[in-house]
């Protein structure tokens, strides 16, 4: 479970079934200082998040649980739009 | 389970139903001696009471999370599963913030 900036929106036809109603963003993870944690990923949205937004997601079987079909392919899914964070004094606005 | 110490905490309104009435904590990653970063930051759902500052021990592990956090569908995958009270190792005893063995 980690922090990311979402980039962008990633749109796909051809997919497997069980992605089909499913939104994929793009997002850069990243520590509470902002400072990127490897390379951008594309992961499944169980909201309705943008590009810009700070999220919490998670990867790991549980992925896939975060989605209506609790079977899909999936390593990545945003579970949460994060309002604010407060590591150590209050810094950090989204 | 991983050495972290508490930074602070994520608040988020819109997220999945399962992580609503939990705090998120941002936990970092830290060396045996409880100060050197080790890596980058990470979050975790807090299972035992933890706050900013406390010496924690996290799990990011789907399986464990969920025994502590929810039922086996729970989309939880690393959790904040301990308040460390002290460290000993052969370079010295590291403190957490709880009761020392007189008490205090």
């Amino acid at each position: 479970m980690q922090l990311a900036r979402v980039l962008g929106v990633v749109v796909a036809s051809v997919k497997h079934p069980s992605l089909i109603g499913v939104r994929l963003l793009l997002i850069q993870p990243q520590d509470h200082d902002g400072l990127p944690d490897g390379d951008a990923i594309v992961a499944a949205d169980a909201l309705q998040a943008g590009p810009g937004e700070l999220v919490e997601w998670i990867t790991g079987r549980e992925a896939a649980l975060a989605l209506p079909d609790t079977f899909s392919p999936v390593d990545a899914t945003v579970i949460a739009i994060v309002d604010h964070h407060h590591p150590n004094a209050g810094e950090g606005a989204p | 389970m991983i050495l972290c110490r508490v930074l602070g905490n994520a608040v988020a309104t819109v997220k999945h139903p399962v992580y609503v009435g939990r705090t998120v904590l941002i936990v970092q990653p830290v060396r045996p001696d409880g100060d050197a970063r080790l890596g980058r930051s990470f979050l975790a759902v807090d299972a035992v009471g933890a706050g900013e500052g406390d010496l924690v021990l996290c799990s990011r592990e789907g399986n464990t999370a969920r025994q502590l956090l929810g039922g086996p569908d729970d989309p939880f995958h690393s959790v904040v599963l301990a308040i460390i009270d002290r460290i000993n190792t052969a370079a010295g005893e590291v403190r957490g913030p709880g009761p020392g063995p007189d008490g205090t």
